[in-house]
């Protein structure tokens, strides 16, 4: 449904986005995961024809976003970050004028208002001003005008941000519920919202995309770095150097003192070389107590933070 | 042979009737002119919304009120002309303020709202958009001028008025002010903040009036220039009752000229 190539855009010198190549199959919910700055709104916005890319192509249902343009249009919904309303007009005014000039006739407009109103969950408020709404309704309204006209394609861009948390679950149910009807993109930097709602996710950092996977194979993927929490009993300075001493132990840490002298560490490790024994017995060859050693998995979160970071040290 | 003749003429009948039939269907129905009349009725509904549109009216037509008073009743010379409130300087420097008023939201506002985007990206040409707008200042400047018609009215029953200038006269007026909405338009399209837009469109339409002011100062070849260059240089002959087709050319061609720098303004806008 949906194809880029080899997408690239500048901005004046700036690289925004650099040779992207990613397909979206037919009522695939994607993610777009990324940092703030990391090219996702720009990709949204040349997708749904409102910029040219700088080189490459993209087509939506088949038709590319700048030769076909209009036609590819037509097969979009789009809800920018910022929800675009006209607070002057009623929200039936409102979808009605978005379904207009998205090329609905009047008797499709009527037929399909109520069904929107219904699945956005707008009963009461379907005469009322867009500018008296709350920002969780007018988030509502946003949705509604991006899928008043049925598209093959619906683009959300930060569809969660800036509304307030039980808002955001009933946001993501409603997107959630969108799937399978519709070809979703969805942009967001917040990471259990991707493991909640998509599919497949796209992890995308200064403009190149660094992972690409379903979000539980990316956690597996990913746990080549194997986190081990520990408890130990004795000095936390001699305890830090005989940890950082063993083989096959990369980072260690700190993270926290509890009571009696206990305190706990974290350590990586590869995932292939299991270090545990040899943990364990040098913990107490040094005479200190052991009181916990718990292997933890990676969540998405921290995935998310490993990628980013180790990109910018490079 | 006859019957070949009988059908292709048949055919040419069904031909002639059917094609207009179509066109006006599709004139009704197809993309252009319906998007075009869609976002046009979005912004006519938004300025009768909005007080603005009518401070706006009810300035112009107070303004209107006082000049018809001290220009055509309350003079040594009284005539039964419209000149005495619509043709003069002050008027149009009026209608400069007001055109810049009633443009300076049009896309500085969605600019600002984010809305510009979903415009920009409903499959909907970039020239529709612009007309559509640009239709919309239009009723409403013919909203505001239907007011006047009632100090015409006025000069009808208590005066012997010339029909033919007030026509043309009025012709002028709405010539000219299109013009000066076709500028505003474009001023708005260049920001996102409507007091720059304001003030743009005052500069641009302020320019092409003083330079007529500056050719008044000049001779010769640069002074003729400057008066056909100028919006005020082609109204005159209008207020006289003379309509003449340059003049028209000449408010066209700065209309159209300005809508199409706005269409590509927007153009400009996705390659930002």
């Amino acid at each position: 449904m949906i194809e880029v190539k080899n997408l690239t855009k500048y901005y004046g010198g700036f690289p925004a986005v650099i040779e992207l190549d990613f397909s979206v199959a037919k009522g695939e919910i994607l993610g777009f995961l990324g940092p703030n700055g990391a090219g996702k709104t720009t990709v949204m916005k040349i997708l749904t024809g409102f910029m040219p890319p700088s080189s490459g192509t993209a087509s939506i249902a088949g038709y590319d976003v700048v030769s076909e343009s209009l036609s590819a249009r037509k097969h979009i919904g789009y809800l920018p970050e910022t929800v675009p309303l006209y607070t002057d007009m009623t929200v039936e005014d409102y979808l009605g004028f978005m379904g207009t000039i998205r090329g609905m006739n009047k008797p499709h407009i009527q037929k399909r208002m109520p069904e929107v109103i219904d699945v956005c969950r707008l009963g009461e408020y379907q005469s009322t001003h867009i500018g008296k709404l709350s920002k969780g309704y007018r988030q509502r309204v946003g949705i509604a005008q991006a899928i008043i006209h049925e598209p093959d394609v619906l683009v959300l861009d930060e569809p969660t941000i800036g509304i307030d948390p039980i808002q955001v679950v009933e946001t993501r149910q409603l997107i959630k519920d969108l799937g399978g009807e519709h070809t979703l993109i969805i942009s967001t930097h917040i990471l259990p919202e991707v493991s909640m709602i998509c599919e497949r996710v796209i992890i995308i950092h200064e403009g190149q995309i660094v992972a690409e996977d379903k979000p539980q194979n990316l956690a597996e993927r990913l746990q080549n770095v194997q986190t081990i929490e520990l408890e130990i009993k004795g000095p936390p300075k001699d305890v830090l150097t005989m940890l950082r001493g063993i083989k096959g132990i990369g980072d260690v840490s700190k993270s926290g003192d509890l009571q009696n002298g206990i305190s706990s560490y974290l350590t990586e490790s590869r995932r292939g070389s299991d270090v545990r024994q040899e943990l364990a017995s040098s913990v107490v060859n040094s005479g200190w107590g052991l009181l916990k050693m718990e292997p933890r998995s990676m969540t998405l979160e921290e995935i998310f933070l490993k990628l980013t970071t180790v990109e910018e040290m490079e | 042979m006859a019957d070949l003749n009988r059908i292709s003429s048949t055919n040419t009948i069904k031909v002639w009737l059917t094609y207009p039939l179509v066109f006006l269907q599709l004139i009704a129905y197809s993309g252009p002119l319906r998007n075009t009349l869609a976002i046009a009725w979005k912004e006519i509904k938004s300025y009768f919304s909005s007080p603005m549109a009518y401070v706006v009216a009810a300035f112009f037509v107070t303004w209107c009120a006082i000049w018809f008073v001290r220009g055509t009743i309350d003079t040594t010379f009284p005539e039964a002309t419209i000149r005495g409130f619509l043709y003069f300087f002050l008027t149009w420097w009026i209608i400069i303020l007001i055109s810049s008023v009633l443009t300076m939201r049009l896309f500085a506002e969605e600019a600002k709202m984010g809305t510009l985007e979903l415009l920009l990206t409903a499959p909907v040409k970039d020239y529709e958009i612009v007309i559509g707008k640009f239709l919309s200042t239009l009723v409403m400047m013919l909203a505001t001028l239907a007011f006047t018609l009632y100090f015409v009215l006025l000069l009808f029953w208590f005066g012997d008025p010339d029909p033919g200038p007030i026509f043309s006269g009025y012709l002028g007026i709405i010539l000219l002010w299109s013009s000066i909405l076709a500028i505003g338009l474009f001023a708005s399209s260049l920001t996102d903040n409507q007091i720059v837009s304001f003030v743009v469109t005052t500069a641009i339409a302020g320019f092409f009036f003083i330079i007529d002011v500056a050719a008044g100062r000049l001779t010769g070849v640069t002074a003729d220039v400057l008066t056909r260059a100028s919006l005020l240089g082609h109204i005159d002959d209008f207020g006289r009752g003379v309509i003449d087709v340059s003049n028209l050319v000449y408010y066209i061609s700065v209309t159209v000229l300005f809508l199409f720098l706005t269409v590509i303004s927007l153009e400009m806008r996705r390659w930002r």
